[in-house]
Parts: C-alpha cells; sequence; structure tokens
C-alpha cells in the first residue's frame, strides 16, 4: 500500500509537490509572522483570500476528477460546494447560541421570523464533529441517489449537465426561501468562533489557511492515487468508449458513481473550509454561474491533468480579484472571452500551452544537433526541421509496418504523464 | 484457457444437452417498430468450433450479436451460454462479458488514449469491481499473460504507443488481444478484415484459426474469399432467420443462397 502510493508520481514529481506544499502551507505562514515593517512580510489581509484559494483549488479537483477522468461534466457541482458550506455554517450559527443580536439559543434568523423552537434537522450541529460529519455525508448522499438514478439510466453527456444544473437550480429557490429553515436569501452568516477561536483573529485566519492548505494536499494525493490506479484508467476507458467498457466487464455505472459520489464529498470539504474564512454562505452560492465557474477553472487550466484544473482555478480567481477591483463591468467579459479563447486555441488548456512550448524547445534543439550532425547536408529551415524530426518516427513506422503518413496524421504523441 | 475450458465442461447438464455446445440461441425474436430484425432464430454452436455467419445487409447478424452479448433484449427467445442454465437475455453487457462472451465491434473499437498494455489490461480477465481495481496491481502472471497475448497478436513492440496511432489493421488485432485477455470461451467477431490489406487479412486468418479450438469463435464477415479461406461451417442469416447451414462449397451450390444473393 505504502509502495502504491508511493508511485503516484514519479520522483520529480513529489519533489514539485514537495516544493508546492511547503512554499504553499510552511512559507506563507513564515512570512505572514515576520514584522509588518519587513518587505518580505505577508499581509494579513490576504491569508483569507489565499485561503479561499485553497479553496476553490479543491474544488477544482473534484471537477476535473469527474469531468476531466471520467468525461462527467457536472453543473452542479456548486450545490455540492454550498452543502458543505451550510453544514460548516450551521455548525458555526450554533455555535453562538445566546450570543446572538437578540440573545436567544435559535439563530438570530430565527428569532426574527418568530420561530419558537430549533427545527429538527438543526439539531446536533452545536457538535463540532457531528457538523463536519454531515457537511460532508449530506452532499455525498445527495450525489449518490442523484447520481444512482441518473447514470442507471444512461443519462449522459449534455443532458447530464442540464439534469444537475437543474438539480442545483431547483435547490437554489429552495433555500432561498425562509420557511426552509436556512436564513432564506440571507443565509448564514454573523459567526463569531469556530472551535472557541474567534474568527476574527489573525491567527485563527492562518490556522484555517494552513488546515485549507494540508486538505488540499490530501484531495491531490488522494485524487492522483484514484486516477494512477486502475480504476482511473477504468474511467477514462468508460470516457472514452463506455461500451466497449462495458462489454470488458466493467460495470460503468458503478465506476460512475464511486468518483461521482467522490467528487462531490471533496467539493462539499472544499465548500466547508471555504465558510469560516469568508463569513458567510447564501443561496447565490448556488447560482448557475458559480458551477459553470468551476467548469471553466477545469477548461482553462486543462482536462484531466489534476495540476491543470488547480492551475486553472487560481489563474482565474487571480484574475478575478484583480479584475472586479479594477474594471469590474469587463469581468464577465474577460471570462467569456478566455472561454472561447482556450476551447477554440488550447484544447489541452494552460497545462497544454506548457507542454506546446517544452516540446517546441526540445525540438529545436534536436533539429539543431542533428543539423550540427549533418552539417552540409540538410538545409536547418523551418522545413527542414520538421523533416528531420519526421525522421526517426518514419523509420520507427518503417519498421513496423505502418505507413508513416497514418502516423503523421495523428500528431505527435501525446504522453500522458505527471 | 484451457483450464477454464474443462472446468465449466465439468458443469455439462443433461437439460440442455451435449457438453460440446457452447452456445445456444433459442427461438429469438428482435422487433423494431414492427420491423423483424430476428424472426424467430435459432442457432447452436459447439465448442471450439469457428463458425462464419453471412448474409446481405439488413440479415440480422449484427442485432444477432447484439443480442448475444446483451446490448440488445430479444422480444422473446433465450440464450445459454454452454452447459449453463443461465438465460443471458436476462443479464447486463458486463455480467455477460464476465462470463464468458468476448466481443469485437464491426469498427475497431478499442480505448484510444490508452497505451496497447493498457488496452489487453482493460481487457484481462480479472476482478472488474470498483472497489477491488482502486488498489489492484498487475500480478506478474497477469503481466506474462498480456505479455503473451500482445506476442499473439504481434503488438509485442509497440506496447506502449497509445492505441489511437496505431493503423487501422493493428487496431483491429489490438481488438482481437484484448478478447484473448478477456479469455472468454465463445468470441463474436463482427467483421475482423474490413479495411484491410491482403497481407494483413491473411495474417487475420491464421490469427482465427489459431484460436478455434481452445474458444469457440463467430465471425461475421462479408469478404466471401476470406469466409472461404478460414471456415469449416456457415451459416446464412437471411431476414432474421437461418437460410441455411453447412460446409462453404454446400452453401455456395445452395439455390436459396443464390436467389438471396444474387437477386438483391
Amino acid at each position: 500500500m505504502r509502495e502504491r502510493l508511493l508511485q503516484i508520481h514519479s520522483r520529480r514529481g513529489w519533489l514539485a509537490v514537495g516544493i508546492v506544499a511547503l512554499a504553499g502551507g510552511v512559507l506563507i505562514p513564515v512570512l505572514n509572522a515576520l514584522p509588518e515593517s519587513s518587505a518580505l512580510h505577508f499581509p494579513d489581509y490576504l491569508v483569507p483570500l489565499f485561503g479561499k484559494f485553497l479553496c476553490f483549488g479543491i474544488a477544482a479537483l473534484a471537477m476535473d476528477l469527474v469531468w476531466g477522468y471520467a468525461g462527467i461534466l457536472s453543473l452542479g457541482h456548486a450545490l455540492f460546494f454550498a452543502m458543505g458550506g451550510y453544514g460548516m455554517g450551521m455548525y458555526l450559527m450554533r455555535a453562538i447560541a445566546g450570543e446572538g443580536v437578540y440573545r436567544s439559543a435559535l439563530p438570530d434568523f430565527m428569532v426574527f421570523l418568530d420561530w419558537k423552537a430549533l427545527p429538527w434537522y438543526w439539531h446536533g450541529f452545536q457538535s463540532f464533529p457531528f457538523a463536519m460529519v454531515m457537511a460532508l455525508a449530506a452532499p455525498g448522499f445527495l450525489a449518490l441517489i442523484f447520481g444512482y438514478l441518473a447514470f442507471r439510466s444512461r443519462i449522459k453527456g449534455v443532458y447530464l449537465s442540464i439534469v444537475t444544473q437543474a438539480l442545483t437550480y431547483a435547490a437554489m429557490l429552495l433555500f432561498f426561501q425562509n420557511a426552509t429553515g436556512f436564513g432564506g436569501n440571507n443565509g448564514l452568516t454573523d459567526f463569531k468562533r469556530i472551535i472557541g477561536f474567534p474568527l476574527q483573529a489573525p491567527s485563527t485566519k492562518l490556522a484555517l489557511y494552513v488546515i485549507s492548505a494540508a486538505a488540499l494536499l490530501l484531495v491531490y494525493i488522494g485524487c492522483r492515487f484514484v486516477v494512477t490506479s486502475k480504476l482511473g484508467r477504468v474511467l477514462a476507458a468508460i470516457r472514452d468508449a463506455e461500451l466497449k467498457a462495458r462489454f470488458c466487464g466493467f460495470e460503468s455505472t458503478n465506476y460512475k458513481l464511486f468518483v461521482w459520489t467522490l467528487s462531490a464529498v471533496m467539493c462539499a470539504l472544499a465548500g466547508a473550509l471555504y465558510v469560516p474564512q469568508v463569513g458567510i454562505i447564501n443561496p447565490s452560492e448556488m447560482q448557475p454561474s458559480n458551477s459553470i465557474e468551476m467548469a471553466i477553472w477545469v477548461a482553462v487550466g486543462g482536462r484531466g491533468t489534476l495540476v491543470g484544473a488547480l492551475l486553472g482555478a487560481w489563474f482565474i480567481n487571480g484574475a478575478k480579484s484583480w479584475l472586479t477591483a479594477a474594471f469590474p463591468s469587463a469581468w464577465l467579459y474577460v471570462l467569456g472571452g478566455l472561454f472561447v479563447v482556450v476551447t477554440l486555441f488550447l484544447p489541452k488548456g494552460l497545462v497544454g500551452l506548457f507542454e506546446l512550448v517544452r516540446r517546441a524547445a526540445s525540438r529545436g534543439e534536436r533539429a539543431e544537433k542533428t543539423a550540427t550532425a549533418s552539417a552540409g547536408k540538410v538545409s536547418a529551415g523551418k522545413n527542414g526541421a520538421g523533416a528531420i524530426v519526421a525522421g526517426p518516427a518514419a523509420v520507427e513506422a518503417a519498421r513496423v509496418g505502418v505507413e508513416p503518413i497514418a502516423a503523421r496524421d495523428n500528431g505527435p504523441p501525446s504522453v500522458p504523464h505527471g | 484457457m484451457t483450464a477454464t475450458a474443462t472446468e465449466h465442461a465439468g458443469e455439462a447438464h443433461a437439460v440442455i444437452g451435449s457438453p460440446d455446445l457452447a452456445l445456444w440461441v433459442e427461438n429469438v425474436t428482435v422487433s423494431f417498430d414492427g420491423f423483424k430484425a430476428l424472426n424467430d432464430i435459432t442457432l447452436l454452436l459447439d465448442r471450439g468450433e469457428l463458425r462464419c455467419v453471412i448474409g446481405p445487409n439488413g440479415a440480422g447478424k449484427t442485432t444477432l450479436m447484439d443480442v448475444i452479448t446483451g446490448k440488445t433484449r430479444p422480444d422473446s427467445g433465450n440464450v445459454y451460454l454452454g452447459s449453463r442454465l443461465n438465460d443471458l437475455t436476462e443479464l447486463s453487457e458486463c455480467r455477460i462479458s464476465q462470463m464468458g462472451i468476448g466481443r469485437k465491434f464491426q469498427r475497431p473499437t478499442v480505448f484510444q488514449g490508452h497505451t496497447v498494455f493498457e488496452n489487453c489490461e482493460l481487457a484481462l480477465r480479472a476482478n472488474k469491481g470498483v472497489w477491488r481495481n482502486l488498489f489492484t496491481r498487475l500480478s506478474p502472471a497477469q503481466r506474462a499473460r498480456i505479455d503473451e497475448v500482445l506476442e499473439i497478436v504481434g503488438l509485442a513492440e509497440l506496447r506502449h504507443r497509445p492505441a489511437g496511432l496505431l493503423a487501422h489493421g493493428q487496431k483491429q488485432w489490438l481488438e482481437i488481444g484484448m478478447l484473448l485477455a478477456q479469455e472468454p470461451q465463445v468470441l463474436l467477431i463482427d467483421e475482423p478484415v474490413a479495411g484491410m490489406t491482403q497481407p494483413e487479412m491473411e495474417r487475420t486468418a491464421d490469427l482465427l484459426r489459431g484460436l478455434a479450438g481452445q474458444h469457440t469463435v463467430v465471425v461475421v464477415e462479408h469478404d466471401m474469399q476470406f469466409v472461404r479461406s478460414i471456415a469449416r461451417k456457415v451459416t446464412v442469416l437471411h431476414e432474421g432467420a437461418v437460410l441455411a447451414e453447412g460446409a462453404m462449397d454446400e452453401i455456395q451450390a445452395n439455390p436459396r443462397v443464390i436467389e438471396v444473393y444474387l437477386g438483391t
């Protein structure tokens, strides 16, 4: 098992993960601890913002797992995210019973609505462990039921996307109503403490940030474990040719259900970590654009790479933080434009772009070497370089009896490795 | 794979008849919007037999395969595998595959993004459960089995190549290799030589002849020359029913077959 866990990355991959984890989880807290006069000081106000980004990173991984690897484009992940957030929010409301504006044992919004007793589904949420279990289990259970019905009926592709979107929309309308018992359109807010620590204190914010970083690392390792397992290869097989996978003996419904539910739980975890850092959860977290934005993170970063999902989430949210401050009205156009550009020109997203650059660089290098080796024989122009690169492929193709044309038509093999 | 064959042979059941029976399609009818794709068809296959199924377009060849593999549910009739009593028509595609029926599609269908080796790994006869596959790793025996299969279909050198980059004929062979890795009792092969060059066709014929004996092989094919080169017994389908059955020479001399083939 330990050996299998180590195998989820090459040595270099693990090194990169380690460096990023140290930079995010250790370096930033250290810089934050430096005196404010220091040029390297990491300002307090950025801590929750970065913490928020980490939560989006977890949600992006969840999205990539289900979309990039299993081909299920969910437009309902905002629902799972929000449900996780509500679970945490309910705890935070109950944790300060008696300290609200009305000094009531009930949350303020219930007093405002003139409710006399706590609804049954609010019971138990004063306990942090119970609330955390529910924050993950409730969305997981919903995903399981919904997924079972959808996958068993072989709903897929765009139909599935629409159904998930509809589910989320219905939930949003439900949560908007006061009678549902989750604070209506104001949602849950005015949090004060989490397991005894004041939420306004910088140290609490930093702790939440570090916990989010640790959660992200664990989720990443978990996702990596899944996608490098045989199960991961089965998922990709189902994504590419479901019928064939079924004829190979894999019950695709079960596989999809597993990854779907796992992804929902991960997304709920992101939501639960997000809420104490932003201080509010309300039904607008479930609006259609939120789910779509998650899909855009993954598409922009590069589907089916995990790293791409993180890059996409951070790149877009970074741009959003900056642009919504600098040019508030332009943001949605930029987002839409970005999505169109990436879809048209970068089907593999930012990760694909990096790979393209790297390959071009190594190709240039190789061409240069060959050109100098056979100096005088080959003109090392642009076309010359192409011909040289095609050389080894053609030789290999000839050796195995393939027509080199066929090999070239398909383009250079993309090596899915991380 | 011989082990499994004898194992199942041991379970021979008197009700269904001889232990030599590999597959029994019994009075199957399938209709689509009133059109009878299969019309009360009955087909018996012996263990280790290589059977060619021919017939004009729309004769019901592919529907027959769909019914056997669980893709299409028949309106009536049953399908039995070997000496077992379970009716396949009530099982899912995956269960049928796990029981020992492998299928090669008309168009080569491989997992394009996976390497040749991974394609075989996925097809390998093994536990197909979700939880199991999250933790499982290839055993040396399984690795050896994949190597053996790749050797048989002549793709050992290309094991690390993504299947999407293979030439057409190689994809066909890979798909046959995947069937072998699955170790089925019955192989259903739909148009194995469509789009193949003459040498590729000859290799495929060798491959299929080599498979018969250990497996029961059913080949659906249009290319009559190819059928002649491999077939011992031929079944001619016409309008969802068996028109004739017998050796290739008998079939070609059969006046009804000539009429159907020349009349259309």
